[in-house]
């Protein structure tokens, strides 16, 4: 996992409430094994019409948002399936941070473990985001967002920030534990199921 | 000190505390299945991982199996090709997987209980958010993303930040239990709470309403916790619970003794307190019909499709989600739902695909007819659920109504496999998410109840079911 430092980016302003992992990443694509090239899927009845042309209307498709690292969205953004394509979808496609009022649980988790950085902020800072025209600088490290008129802190768990900015190996981490695994394990016996 | 339910099972799962409200929870149960693990077991095979616990471990292919004849090769190339990763996948690390020939073969959150591997008491994960539904028997079940099925696969435990509590109370009975069902139920407090109601909470149900119901209801309810924004849901396990587990395949040796101790102990203390409490009447609630794009856009059966500004309550966000979701599904604010015509009908999907649920759906085809220009189907569950259906004539009753009787697997829930809705086409559907697209691009999926579901079918357009004789 890369680790993440600073994003300096224009903001993509997607204006749409209750996004769910469907929408950002349909069905018909989660046939793939492997965990990349998902980034041309990534929002695709949004993105393009049933002919395959870019529906020029759409956000993402606007000449002034290519190349963003950093999306804004909605409130309760991710909700629904827990499919983790939705995150590989918005890495690969290039987004790094996504800012929102709140997300959901599953997909807040599925950003980390990818090396996305999701924010929590309040509606008003939500708000001067979406108004703001310039480039925006996410600063991990001092949990700062800051902008055109905009310095903010923002709060995050203290082992999320340090598996993004180490680019850590969960796996491995909760392996050093392996000794309380197992003595867990030996206790719990009696819940075992049945061999067959 | 008081506990709830939740709080007991969290307390004696926690192998490592980290002191920050982070722990390390052991996992007693990993169901997987062929869409969200392939790149989890090539996760393990690049780290030279095994398997902690292939004991605890069981797979089923269910998300994009065909539910037409089973004799048949998978038409669909890249389908095909994730059931054979499961296949491989499942030999190369020793895990029991229920194929798609197998008898014992389903959608993974019907089988679970159905084999006994679901039990009261543990911690249970899925990669598939709908693994909610097991928390019915009292046990704390979770969706989780294919990294985290990697990390559990390696380690048999996942890290979480400890979530709120969130009581549920659904008061006194329901006025006709055969017209009002617990997807009604469910689908009211969702229209209430909102699809982040229950975000970074665990909900518990109780209440007369919960303990009256089967376990299959129970089932249906945990479902669609996440619908509400809950990871999980759960109801204290009783006698119904202990008495549905009995005799399935995969119970402990020692079953009876730790009914013993579930008895006791499974249950949320008298003076514990919840973080956030929400209460409704059984009594009041009407049957449901979803009209928008997620699942709190639903009105009463009896009522008319609402006016976005009268959705939103003074939410412009919910507002303009409104009105896009009314263009989406084709519809005019004040339209009566039961005036809504319908092309498709789908009885299925880990909400409603349980026998129970094929029952009462029978009930309203028996002897009559599907509309004209409709096509609905029926897709059991499970295969176990399939054949104690048939062994009931059920499928007799379906097919000559019109309806078609399917294989098991998730289906036109998701539409993975070719059971897919074309664009514009306008389903009644008794799964759990009536997202954009969901069923089929472009297509529009009103959720429903399995009676609920069955009457449109026959009607050509939604109907009160209070109306009908259920009995």
């Amino acid at each position: 996992m890369e680790p993440f430092t600073k994003i300096r980016s224009i903001a993509t302003p997607l204006d749409k409430v209750n996004v769910d992992t469907d929408q950002i990443i349909p069905k018909q694509f989660l046939k793939l094994i492997q965990k990349t090239g998902f980034g041309q899927y990534l929002f695709f009845d949004w993105r393009f019409q049933s002919d395959g042309t870019p529906r020029k209307e759409f956000v993402l498709n606007h000449p002034k948002y290519q190349g963003s690292k950093i999306l804004l969205a909605r409130n309760n953004f991710g909700c629904g399936s827990s499919r983790e394509h939705a995150a590989w979808a918005l890495l690969d496609f290039g987004f790094r941070v996504i800012i929102s009022t709140s997300f959901a649980d599953i997909f807040y988790n599925n950003c980390f473990k990818n090396g996305i950085l999701p924010i929590r902020v309040g509606e008003q800072v939500l708000q001067k985001l979406f108004e703001t025209d310039g480039e925006v600088e996410v600063d991990l490290q001092n949990q700062a967002i800051r902008g055109d008129g905009i310095d903010v802190r923002f709060e995050i768990e203290p082992h999320w920030k340090k598996i993004l900015l180490e680019g850590l190996d969960d796996i491995a981490a909760t392996l050093l534990h392996q000794d309380e695994i197992s003595r867990y394990e030996s206790s719990h016996r009696d819940m075992n199921p049945k061999s067959s | 000190m008081s506990k709830t339910l939740f709080e007991k099972i969290w307390d004696s799962h926690v192998v490592v505390d980290e002191g920050n409200g982070r722990s390390l929870l052991y996992v007693d149960r990993h169901l997987v299945h062929e869409v969200t693990s392939p790149q989890a077991f090539d996760g393990l095979r690049l780290n030279g991982r095994k398997v902690r616990r292939t004991d605890l471990t069981f797979a089923t292919m269910d998300h994009n199996v065909p539910t037409s004849n089973r004799s048949l090769p998978i038409l669909d190339q890249t389908s095909a090709m994730q059931v054979k990763a499961l296949e491989r996948n499942c030999k190369e690390f020793g895990i029991t997987l229920f194929d798609i020939d197998s008898p014992d073969q389903g959608i993974v959150h019907v089988i679970g209980p159905e084999l006994g591997i679901t039990l009261p008491g543990t911690t249970i994960v899925c990669g598939d958010s709908h693994t909610s539904t097991h928390g019915a028997f009292g046990a704390l079940a979770f969706g989780i993303g294919t990294s985290d099925v990697e990390h559990v696969l390696a380690t048999q435990c996942i890290w979480m930040e400890k979530p709120k509590t969130f009581e549920i109370r659904v008061e006194g009975k329901r006025r006709n239990p055969h017209a009002v069902t617990a997807k009604d139920i469910m689908l009211s407090i969702i229209k209430k709470l909102g699809t982040a109601g229950g975000t970074g909470a665990m909900f518990e149900y109780r209440g007369e309403a919960i303990e009256d119901m089967t376990m299959e209801q129970r089932m249906t309810i945990c479902n669609m916790s996440i619908e509400g924004g809950a990871r999980a849901g759960l109801v204290a396990p009783d006698e119904k619970t202990f008495d549905y587990l009995r005799g399935r395949r995969y119970l402990p040796d020692n079953y009876e003794k730790l009914v013993d101790y579930w008895r006791e102990n499974l249950k949320t203390d008298a003076n514990a307190t919840f973080d956030r409490s929400f209460t409704l009447q059984a009594g009041e609630i009407a049957p449901q019909v979803s009209w928008g794009t997620n699942p709190a856009m639903t009105v009463d059966v009896t009522e008319r499709v609402p006016f976005p500004e009268e959705y939103a309550k003074g939410n412009l966000e919910e507002e303009k989600a409104a009105a896009k979701a009314l263009q989406y599904m084709g519809l005019k604010a004040g339209t009566p739902v039961m005036e809504i015509r319908i092309d498709r009908v789908f009885i299925g999907s880990c909400t409603n695909s349980r026998l129970e649920d094929l029952i009462e759906a029978s009930r309203v085809v028996k002897g009559k007819k599907v509309s004209e220009g409709v096509r609905a189907m029926v897709v059991p569950g499970s295969q176990h659920v399939k054949k104690q259906a048939e062994d009931l004539g059920l499928d007799r009753i379906f097919k000559d109504a019109g309806f078609e009787w399917r294989e098991s697997g998730c289906s036109m829930c998701l539409g993975m496999n070719p059971d897919i809705l074309a664009a514009g086409e306008r389903c009644a559907s008794t799964s759990n998410r009536n997202f954009e697209g969901r069923q089929g691009a472009g297509g529009r999926t009103h959720l429903v109840s399995p009676v609920m579901a069955a009457a449109a079918a026959i009607a050509g357009h939604f109907v009160d079911v209070r109306d009908m004789d259920l009995s």
